[in-house]
């Protein structure tokens, strides 16, 4: 085998959060309508306002059109054979609230993916929000959270026990008909996680909700809202992963992010969704509207994602630096293998005077996979003294696959400085022969170079994380080679 | 040690690309030998192939590492016997610091050979006094390996990683050149540091300068893919003089030889 193909055989690690899990669904129709709207609406026994919400966005949605500038290629999706409903049976119409009423599959299930809520068990100083097709499951440290005055629960949840605050930020950082997407979700969402954290609070630990489509059917609609009042912190992050279906599973999600004065959020993904075979066949539409908005002034929002799975990608997590000497940061790493296609970025609008963003952004491509950067910079006439500093990194490995990188700088202020780094680089031979000459196996040699390469990023996760990541590229690049 | 024997090697990828004709070469342990000859003429191929760089293919003749063919190896298989390449280019590793290089390379190669690997806290005070070997600032232990390195401190950073892995016979493929004078003495008084009576080294140079630091105790030159003479030192200061021309003939006549 030629290094090369060792290279690309290497990467493909076999997926292996494939498996499903055996629970009992409630009947739900597929397709969409006002009438299916008022009956999600109705099971999760909503308050007027919010089928109100979903019906307006219902009504934009209809009269959008999906884009068709992100440079990926797939068939669109037969809105009417998706279910937006899917929740597990279960004897107790009202969230657990001891694990007792949990499915205990469904706890074997989390168990599985390294995620064990039985509380003898639970990660240290991590807080979990298990979501399970459209519905959370599970938080973990509830209790301890609380007595710090953080609110963490999920969306359904807040909705009826926190309506002011739920009204009156959804919606505010990503409007109703923002993007054809967007739209859908506002119209159906199912789940997805709350944080409040009030003034002058360091949340006490790490948040984070595991995300896990389990039903062939159902789309994925979550819709996150995480709001930090005057001087706190909060750090939040998620996981995602799926079982290995033939057909694609539909995953358009939401993520509203509010700072406030001295505010600081940061929130991280690791995003491992069923990505498809290697012919392409199955793997998940990622279709996500992520955004964060700098309200106060020196607020700071941070991003940082690694992406290594989805058959499509589509997501852009952004900053609106509003207040001034506010701070936007985007920390990226995408690996696309086989017939992958990631289209990712960020945007950072820059509003307030003295604000300033960072964005790294590190792609690997492998296989016959395509991999694009988009990134949008906007300077307003006001922000002066603006900054912003970009670097995107691309990496190939083999010579089927694409890199690309659009970046979009736009600023209407002289006073602002605007710093673009690019850089494209192959994984070649002669590395692979120096490390080896070392004493390194190809595998090792690989993870050493694809590591080095993404270490600005992950080196911005949280401690606990860093490492499920550095696996979890281990895993993607593992060697089947013989 | 090592013997080449008749070594023939072609470019893998293009078969016709014939870059070695028979290279002949036996190192004994301890010992010390240059291989010179002009620009081309395969010096860095066979230091590759020697190492198992899978861009060539060996057509004819074997390797033999202490008695045994190393053909059949992969390149890390070859490192874990104690085989080591300083490259003429040496290649940068971005986000991957010398320490953390070095101590994977060091453990892997520990493990392979059945000796103790060491601890994160062995391995630092282990790597800061290899530091002394080539008289290297402890910064350069946390910068990326190569990454924005001068010419000459990516050479002086081979010998140091040879200096740590310790290998029992090392090819140091024109580490002296892009040295200046001072480097080359800190170097080469590196190497005399490492090479003692169980460890060989063969130096690849084109010049003989080194040679003043580095008493040889074989000189051989290579001429388009051959061995065409080997000597003692004074083959060396022969070289300095007169060039390779006088040479050139010897190297007509032996494929003549040959041919017939
Ligand atoms: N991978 C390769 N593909 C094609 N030609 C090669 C390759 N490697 C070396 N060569 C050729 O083989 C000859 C010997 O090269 P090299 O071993 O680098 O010589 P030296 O180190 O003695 O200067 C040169 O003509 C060089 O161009
Ligand atoms: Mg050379």
């Amino acid at each position: 085998m030629s290094e090369t193909e060792a290279l690309e055989s290497m990467v493909g690690g076999e997926y292996k959060y494939g498996f499903t899990t055996d629970v009992e669904y409630e009947d739900f129709p597929t397709g969409i309508n006002e009438d299916i709207i008022r009956e999600i609406s109705r099971r999760k026994n909503e308050p007027e306002w919010v089928t109100e919400f979903r019906l307006e966005a219902f009504e934009k949605w209809k009269q959008m059109e999906e884009p068709d500038w992100p440079n990926v290629e797939y068939e669109t999706p037969d809105f009417d054979k998706v279910q937006y409903y899917s929740a597990t049976k279960k004897k107790n119409k009202n969230k657990p609230e001891s694990l007792d009423d949990v499915d205990p599959e469904i706890i074997e299930t989390y168990k599985k993916l390294g995620i064990p809520l039985e509380e003898q068990k639970q990660l240290q100083g991590i807080a979990v929000d298990a979501v399970f097709d459209s519905e959370s499951i599970f938080t973990t440290f509830k209790e301890k959270l609380a007595e710090a005055g953080v609110i963490f629960c999920s969306i359904s949840e807040a909705i009826q026990d926190h309506p002011e605050l739920v009204k009156e930020y959804l919606g505010s950082v990503v409007p109703k008909g923002d993007n054809f997407y967007a739209a859908l979700n506002s119209a159906v969402f199912s789940d997805g996680s709350f944080v409040y954290v009030p003034k002058d609070t360091v949340c006490p630990m790490e948040l984070s909700t595991y995300f896990r489509i389990n039903n062939m059917q159902s789309g994925q609609f979550e819709r996150t809202l995480i709001i930090c009042e005057d001087n706190s912190q909060v750090s939040y992050l998620e996981g995602c992963t799926a079982p290995m279906f033939q057909e694609n599973q539909l995953h358009a999600a939401v993520v509203e992010l509010v700072a406030l004065e001295n505010a600081e959020i940061k929130y991280s993904t690791i995003q491992n969704w069923y990505s498809g075979d290697e012919e392409g066949q199955g793997g998940i539409f990622n279709f996500v509207t992520k955004r964060g908005h700098c309200r106060g002034d020196n607020s700071k929002i941070s991003w940082t994602q690694v992406e290594t799975g989805s058959a499509i990608t589509w997501k852009y997590p952004s900053v609106i630096m509003q207040g001034d000497g506010s701070i936007g940061e985007f920390f990226s790493v995408a690996v696309t293998n086989n017939r992958q296609q990631a289209d990712t970025g960020t945007k950072m609008i820059h509003v307030g005077k003295n604000t300033k963003s960072t964005i790294i952004s590190k792609g690997i491509s492998a296989g016959k996979s395509n991999n694009s950067y988009r990134g949008q910079v906007k300077i307003s006439p006001r922000a002066d003294g603006a900054q912003n500093y970009s670097v995107c990194d691309s990496m190939l490995i083999g010579q089927t696959c694409g890199a690309h990188t659009f970046p979009y700088i736009e600023s209407a202020n002289p006073t602002a400085k605007v710093e673009h780094e690019a850089s494209t680089s192959r994984v070649g031979e002669d590395q692979i022969f120096y490390l080896q000459q070392r004493g390194m196996d190809e595998d090792d040699a690989i993870s050493l170079i694809v590591n080095g390469f993404c270490k600005e990023v992950l080196k911005e996760l949280p401690m606990e994380f860093a490492v499920e990541a550095d696996k979890l590229l281990g895993i993607k690049l593992e060697g089947s080679v013989g | 040690m090592l013997e080449v024997k008749d070594l023939h090697v072609c470019v893998e990828e293009d078969p016709s690309e014939k870059i070695l004709k028979g290279v002949n070469l036996t190192i004994g342990k301890g010992e010390i030998h240059a291989i010179m000859g002009p620009n081309g003429s395969g010096k860095s191929t066979l230091s590759k192939v020697v190492a198992g760089h899978e861009a060539y293919e060996v057509t004819q003749g074997d390797i033999l590492f202490e008695g045994e063919s190393i053909l059949d190896l992969d390149p890390d298989e070859r490192a874990h016997k104690g085989l080591f390449l300083a490259f003429q280019y040496p290649v940068e590793v971005p986000g991957v610091t010398n320490k953390t290089l070095l101590r994977q390379a060091y453990n892997t190669i520990a493990k392979e050979q059945g000796r103790e690997e060491l601890d994160p806290i062995e391995f630092e005070d282990y790597i800061n006094e290899r530091l002394n070997v080539v008289d290297m600032k402890p910064e350069f232990l946390d910068r990326s390996v190569n990454a924005g390195f001068s010419g000459g401190e990516k050479k002086r950073n081979e010998i140091f990683q040879m200096a740590v892995l310790n290998p029992k016979l090392s090819f140091l493929d024109e580490t002296d050149s892009g040295l200046d004078i001072d480097a080359l003495k800190i170097v080469a008084n590196g190497i005399n540091q490492i090479a003692d009576e169980e460890k060989s080294v063969v130096m690849v140079t084109h010049y003989q300068r080194i040679l003043d630091y580095i008493q040889p105790d074989h000189v051989h030159v290579m001429l388009d893919g051959k061995v065409v003479k080997s000597g003692d030192k004074d083959l060396a200061l022969k070289l300095e003089e007169q060039g390779y021309d006088w040479l050139t003939d010897l190297a007509s006549v032996s494929v003549n030889g040959e041919q017939n």
